[in-house]
């Protein structure tokens, strides 16, 4: 929606970056250049002749092929079986579509196994599948959507120098990013969409973060860093002992959540670092009541809530905001104000004894949305009509309306542009030094080294490391994320002075983790 | 706001209007491939149908399956589908007879003990098929409709003489025993035969289901499920007691459905009672979106297209005719609100995009000017 004047090149064999805030218009002109969506006006031209797209086979014809930000993939089926899906007849299912593979693979230094199952490789490997996957079609043009949002800085490397040998073979890259450090060294051309149309291009040889940023917003950059810490030694949550058993398809009980120990104090942000998938979607269930524990002993403010229903928890004083919102937190079909409700329906001012109360549940929405900046012309639309970031926006608005005493925070800014990024921040560090307790759980290391008074690395179920948040560096973490290193990690002593300098310089190029359109 | 309040309505009234219209498209092609002139056949339905008996017939019927679209209408605000309505209410109207034939009470406590009873054995029938689900994950489809056949077996054994069959005097019929005159339910007279006076139960279960849905938190809680399982779930809701309590009152709505018949009418339960009333439901419930007007303005038209059918065959058209029409009303509801609903989706998020952008346009003016 809303994109209007957009003017962009992109020149054959080079890697060009679209940076803007979410909900800047970059996916929607994705879209349109792969065919998912038709331009009300204006054309596309390709090598020089006109083009238009009704579907994305039109796309792939032209040699234009997209990576999406969230993987197309069916796990139980390897990665030979998943890359001819849909595109049997170029070369066929057998061994000539493996020979093929390997081919391209072998080109570009993907490093491929055709015959490994999906499910089995990690996401650093499941992209680099979804590379060849539009490669294998014929692709001459790639668009990547936010590619290194599920990455750990060693992965992001090795992406990029994929997306460097793809470059030197001639073929085009799209890259569409709002991490800016990673769009100055990966990109040789840059475009800058704000509001739904491009308002600049800049070099990336000559220009800095801080450039970039107030191009793309308009405005300074924010910095999640805190500065005074407000830790008390009162505990607010205390996790203890906590084992969590599920069932996998093939039938195997394993744990997903192990030995898990902690205490959040009042005042106190703890961060929880690791990659997608170890856990830390189980553990927030956990806490939210939403999984019965195994074995285990949950203390929220005092008292054992391990056996309490999750209505209950939230009433006390448990804050949600959740990693998929769309599952999680919102109604899509259901107008802002029947948003409003959710989660806290048994709560003032949304209801009354057994009834609810429209009237004023509809003027606290809008007190919502003015006070939080939910962009939207009305308490009456949909939540799906609204952009992600709108759409946390109203969440965390929702959340710190009753306020909470634990915060459960998982990726709160993933998705939101950068003007609602430092509110969100702002907020959490306001409540935090009014005593609320925050869990944070985000992939974007610079938010959680930036935010957090305690840092804690999960992988494969356990905590396997703390890390001191004003010492450590995000590759440290990454490291640590991968299971490379555990325990206390300290840094030695050269790298801690980079920190330093980094900090004092420029908090502002943190590379954010996002997707307006989860 | 109320701009797009208004296209709201517009866009509710647009999928059954047009589902409607194709509908009669429809018909009148499979008529004219019959060899018969379709227009005429409309026509004569309408003038029938509009008759001032035919009213009152209209009324008793749309009555019946105001409730049945009800019953249906709650599992579907839930996301369940309860097929089950039409055994739940057999069964209900059945014990509610036998009860009903059995006590000599005075009417004012009598007349709400068998509806007590209706309710309360349909709630029970409904219930097997959510505890089912919640308990061992049984599709309440494939439960409700096998629960279904059920009762017409139970119906069937307890149904003769010796249990609680009774034979009447000319020794051919087998019904349960007659409710005492005491026990009817009142009726509003007029020139061309009664209203059945259950019709203000069945708009008291209108209102009272419009009130609980929108008005208080368990309905409230009941749509969060039926819009998102995870998202209720998340929110604090108990999804499994929710599914297993709204199978519950759908099955007690259902118990009601078989009660203007029994307690208007027939004021007994035998072989030709009514039958196929949870199907009529669930096209009911689908036409009127589950909104208690809309599902009373299907109720009506159903009723209206069964009136018109009886006469069709006098005047040499196959009755049939009618079946194909509500056919075809049906599947076209069913496309129609989905492709409605996609446009509305659509063009809502255009307009907040649009209005959007024309306020990023007016602040960054107002910024130039300042």
């Amino acid at each position: 929606m809303a994109n209007h004047d957009i003017d962009i090149t992109v020149a054959r064999g080079t890697v060009h970056a679209l940076v803007g805030e979410n909900g800047a218009g970059k996916s929607t002109l994705m879209k349109i250049l792969y065919g998912m969506q038709k331009p009300d006006e204006g054309t596309i031209a390709v090598d020089g002749e006109q083009v238009s797209f009704s579907n994305p086979g039109d796309a792939i014809a032209r040699g234009i092929g997209m990576v999406h930000q969230h993987f197309m993939l069916a796990d139980y089926l390897t990665v030979l079986e998943n890359v001819v899906l849909g595109s049997e007849k170029l070369y066929g299912i057998g061994d000539r579509a493996r020979a093929k593979i390997k081919e391209i693979s072998d080109a570009y230094g993907l490093g491929i196994r055709p015959d490994v199952h999906v499910e089995d490789l990690g996401v650093a490997d499941r992209q680099r599948v979804e590379i060849l996957k539009v490669l294998y079609r014929g692709a001459r043009t790639l668009i990547l959507d936010e590619p290194t949002a599920v990455l750990v800085p060693q992965e992001v490397d090795a992406l990029f120098d994929n997306l460097r040998e793809l470059k030197a073979e001639g073929l085009t890259v799209i890259f569409i990013s709002h991490k800016l450090g990673e769009v100055l060294s990966v990109a040789d051309d840059i475009t800058v969409i704000r509001r739904g149309t491009t308002v600049g291009t800049a070099d990336p040889a000559s220009t800095t973060p801080k450039q970039l940023a107030e191009l793309m917003v308009g405005s300074e950059l924010p910095s999640p860093e805190t500065r005074e810490s407000t830790v008390t030694d009162v505990p607010m949550l205390q996790v203890k002992e906590v084992r969590l058993t599920a069932t996998d398809p093939d039938g195997v009980v394993r744990a997903v959540l192990d030995s898990i120990d902690f205490t959040i104090h009042k005042g106190e942000v703890l961060g929880i670092a690791g990659v997608e998938g170890n856990g830390q979607s189980e553990l927030v269930e956990a806490i939210m009541g939403m999984r019965h524990l195994d074995t285990g002993v949950l203390t929220l403010d005092g008292q054992d809530i391990s056996q309490t229903p999750t209505r209950k928890r939230r009433e006390d004083g448990i804050g949600v905001i959740p990693e998929d919102r769309h599952r999680h937190g919102l109604l899509l079909e259901a107008p802002l104000w029947e948003n409003r409700i959710l989660g806290h329906v048994t709560e003032k001012p949304n209801s009354r004894g057994a009834f609810l109360d429209l009237k004023a549940a509809r003027a606290d929405t809008e007190r919502i949305v003015r006070e939080y900046d939910v962009r939207t012309p009305g308490i009456d639309v949909t939540a799906a009509s609204l952009s992600g970031g709108n759409q946390q926006k109203l969440i965390v608005g929702r959340e710190m309306s009753h306020n909470p005493k634990l915060l459960i925070a998982a990726h709160p800014t993933r998705g939101v542009d950068v003007g609602a990024q430092a509110q969100i921040w702002d907020q959490i560090r306001e409540a935090r030094r009014e005593g609320l307790a925050v869990l944070l759980i985000s992939a974007d290391l610079d938010e959680l080294i930036g935010l957090s008074d305690t840092l804690r690395v999960m992988y494969r179920g356990r905590l396997v490391a703390d890390a001191d948040p004003a010492t450590i560096t995000p590759e440290e973490l990454g490291s640590a994320m991968t299971g490379a290193a555990s325990g206390h990690l300290e840094v030695p002593a050269e790298t801690a002075e980079t920190v330093e300098t980094s900090e004092s310089g420029d908090g502002s190029d943190d590379p954010r983790d996002g997707g307006e359109d989860r | 706001m109320k701009k797009i309040d208004k296209e709201r309505v517009l866009l509710g009234l647009a999928a059954p209007l047009l589902a409607i219209v194709v509908a009669f498209l429809v018909t009148a092609v499979v008529l004219l491939a019959t060899g018969k002139e379709p227009f005429n056949a409309f026509g004569i339905m309408f003038d029938y149908g509009s008759k001032a008996d035919s009213q009152v017939y209209i009324l008793n019927k749309a009555t019946t399956y105001y409730l049945a679209g009800l019953a249906v209408a709650l599992g579907f605000r839930m996301n369940l589908f309860n097929i089950g309505v039409d055994g739940q209410y057999r069964l209900a109207a059945f014990f509610a007879a036998a009860l009903g034939g059995a006590l000599t009470l005075p009417g004012a406590i009598q007349i709400p003990l068998i509806i007590l009873c209706a309710m309360i054995v349909g709630a029970m029938w409904a219930g097997i098929a959510g505890v089912l689900k919640v308990t061992r994950g049984v599709s309440e489809v494939v439960s409700t409709i096998m629960l279904n056949a059920i009762a017409t077996a139970i119906i069937g054994y307890l149904l003769q003489t010796g249990r609680l069959g009774h034979l009447d005097t000319a020794g051919t019929k087998i019904s349960t025993k007659p409710i005492p005159e005491s026990s009817h339910f009142f009726e509003f007279p007029t020139a061309t035969g009664p209203v059945w006076g259950f019709i203000v139960v069945a708009a008291l279960a209108g209102v009272a289901y419009w009130f609980t849905l929108s008005r208080t938190r368990f309905g409230f809680d009941l749509r969060t499920v039926g819009q998102s399982g995870s998202a209720a779930e998340a929110s604090g809701v108990n999804v499994k007691k929710m599914v297993v309590t709204s199978m519950l009152i759908s099955g007690a709505v259902a118990g009601l459905v078989g009660m203007p018949t029994l307690l208007n009418d027939s004021y007994e339960y035998s072989g030709d009672f009514p039958v196929g009333i949870g199907f009529t439901g669930i096209a009911i419930a689908l036409l009127g979106r589950n909104h208690p007007i809309g599902i009373a303005l299907g109720a009506i038209l159903w009723a209206f297209l069964e009136r018109g059918s009886g006469q069709l065959e006098f005047q040499g058209y196959d009755k049939e005719i009618v079946g194909v029409i509500q056919g075809v009303i049906v599947l076209c509801v069913v496309i129609a609100y989905e492709v409605v609903r996609r446009y509305g989706l659509k063009r809502q998020q255009r307009q907040v995009g649009a209005k959007l952008a024309a306020q990023a346009r007016n602040s960054e003016k107002q910024e130039v000017s300042a």
